[in-house]
């Protein structure tokens, strides 16, 4: 842990951002390894800026979490069950080239290529909560655009009811796949209309940078009124289906994981309450965990695609 | 256990005691800095800053795993005195066990403290919820007697036949310890750890049971 947990001095500081992530390719050494190395950073664009505009009606005005910590502490196990596997070994996924399949009920199914989806629609940036399912929290500035967006370009049918998001399966870089935690690939799902909902944002990028490789880079979806583990990362397949998907983790642990998974203080995890959180850099040894809001702060804006739903059964 | 020597109530040392080689004292006090390790180097990281972006589930989950190594050390006592003939190694076994306590207390303490912040009915609400939670729990409530029993008056107030059955209650602790970190990694399906953990549990157990059933 020690070497990835310099406080004050971002690593970028260190080594160059790109050089760093491709360091293995690096120390090859030869020659042609290293011209492809460097050659890297034009292809492989994370950390590379990523220009977009603020959009203060959509962000909250809570201090963000240091990017230290919100590229540094990640679910993603497909590169370990470690917090900080993914920041070691995303560096290897190749995110050029990158093209994300869009299928089932649509009018314009097909495989659109990174570059397109990032010219889809104008970049904003969004200061959104994240509430982890394990009970921390963290505010991340996010880039990206509506879901709505590339939903109007796709124009999924009349029978199109739910969406589902699949996460690479990429062998040479994520060693977590030989484990057998979840039936990989990763899926994840909305119903429709939240997907539709102008606050789920399909996302390129945080902190004024393309994403980097551990935290779903080169696009994912990000639904900040559920639970983290609901905002695929890494996406390869969107699949617009009449049937609701039966996420990763519902498949896993169905008494543990439903499909809405929206953030409930009232409904705890077997084996831990959610009705407090641990905001990450902030909450420390002399702060209790703060209270967790329902819908995670959002429930003005979604609390409506619930009306009528028991939410202590479809949890 | 039974056939093993008990805690000795004699003179404190016999002149000359020696383990592998090294005077008793000096044994002793490695013994001490290496149960102690552990806490050192929580100090340090927490004076450098270096506990990573979740400090507090850090210390919860290092102090649980070292709480469980120890408690098998503390275990693997007896058996070790046997297969390295050196008895003198059974003079350890007392600070082995206390170590244990001394980690699961600090382990109860991340918490009663960072996550419960010291509110007693959330924590009777959690035990009586939370399987997990009330194993773990019942491991640390078992543990007390041990500790307090831990002295020789209390060996000599109980007569070392009492104080020796007292004392089989480890043989329960540690399997409620496992059980409670076998119940955490369940939703993962990530058993790695706490496999490593059973198979040493199931050779130190196992080894008592073999024991007991030669012939003599």
């Amino acid at each position: 842990m020690s070497a990835f947990s310099g406080k004050d001095i971002p690593p970028s500081e260190i080594t160059p951002e790109t050089l760093y992530f491709d360091r293995r390719r690096f120390l090859l050494g030869a020659g042609a390894a290293i011209a492809a190395a460097t050659a890297a950073p034009a292809q492989d664009a994370a950390g590379a800026p990523l220009p977009a505009r603020r959009n203060g009606a959509f962000s909250t005005d809570e201090k963000p979490t240091p990017f230290q910590d919100v590229t540094g502490y990640n679910n993603f196990y497909e590169f370990g069950l470690g917090k900080e596997d993914p920041s070691i070994h995303a560096g290897d996924m190749k995110t050029r080239p990158w093209t994300v399949s869009v299928e089932g009920e649509v009018a314009r199914p097909g495989t659109y290529d990174i570059e397109t989806l990032l010219k889809l629609a104008s970049m904003e940036e969004r200061i959104y909560r994240l509430r982890c399912v394990e009970a921390w929290s963290m505010v991340i500035p996010w880039i990206g655009y509506p879901f709505s967006e590339l939903m109007r370009k796709v124009e999924p049918t009349a029978s199109a009811r739910f969406v589902e998001f699949e996460t690479v399966m990429d062998q040479t870089s994520m060693p977590g796949l030989r484990r057998t935690v979840i039936d990989w690939p990763y899926r994840e799902g909305l119903r429709i209309d939240e997907a539709a909902h102008p606050l789920t944002l399909l996302t390129f990028g945080l902190y004024g940078k393309v994403l980097p490789n551990q935290n779903g880079a080169p696009l994912r979806v990000i639904v900040p009124w559920k639970y983290g583990f609901k905002s695929a990362k890494s996406l390869v397949r969107i699949r617009f289906t009449a049937e609701q998907p039966v996420s990763a983790w519902m498949k896993a642990a169905p008494n543990e994981y439903g499909f809405y998974a929206n953030v409930n203080p009232d409904v705890p995890h077997p084996r831990w309450s959610q009705a407090s959180e641990r905001r990450i850099g902030e909450d420390g040894f002399f702060s209790p965990k703060r209270a967790t809001l329902p819908f995670n702060g959002y429930g003005d804006q979604v609390a409506g695609l619930y009306s009528g739903m028991d939410l202590a059964k479809f949890y | 256990m039974s056939d093993t020597a008990l805690p000795q109530t004699g003179p404190r040392r016999r002149a000359g005691l020696r383990l592998f080689g090294l005077p008793f004292p000096l044994a002793w006090a490695l013994a001490f800095a290496l149960g102690l390790a552990p806490l050192v180097r929580w100090i340090v990281l927490v004076a450098t800053n270096d506990l990573g972006a979740n400090p507090v589930e850090f210390l919860t989950r290092s102090s649980g795993t070292w709480a469980l190594i120890v408690l098998l050390v503390a275990l693997a006592v007896t058996p070790l005195a046997r297969l390295t003939r050196q008895a003198g190694i059974v003079r350890l076994r007392r600070m082995a066990g206390l170590f244990a306590f001394f980690y699961v207390c600090l382990h109860l303490m991340t918490y009663v403290w960072w996550d419960q912040w010291f509110d007693p009915a959330s924590i009777a609400a959690d035990i009586w919820r939370r399987p997990f939670i009330a194993v773990g729990f019942a491991a640390f409530v078992l543990l007390i007697p041990l500790a307090v029993t831990s002295t020789k008056a209390w060996v000599r107030r109980l007569g070392g036949t009492n104080w020796q059955r007292l004392h089989r209650l480890v043989y329960v602790i540690a399997p409620l310890g496992l059980l409670h970190l076998w119940w955490i990694k369940a939703g993962k399906n990530d058993f790695l750890d706490a496999s490593i953990f059973l198979s040493g549990l199931v050779v130190l157990l196992g080894y008592r049971i073999l024991v007991r059933l030669r012939p003599r």
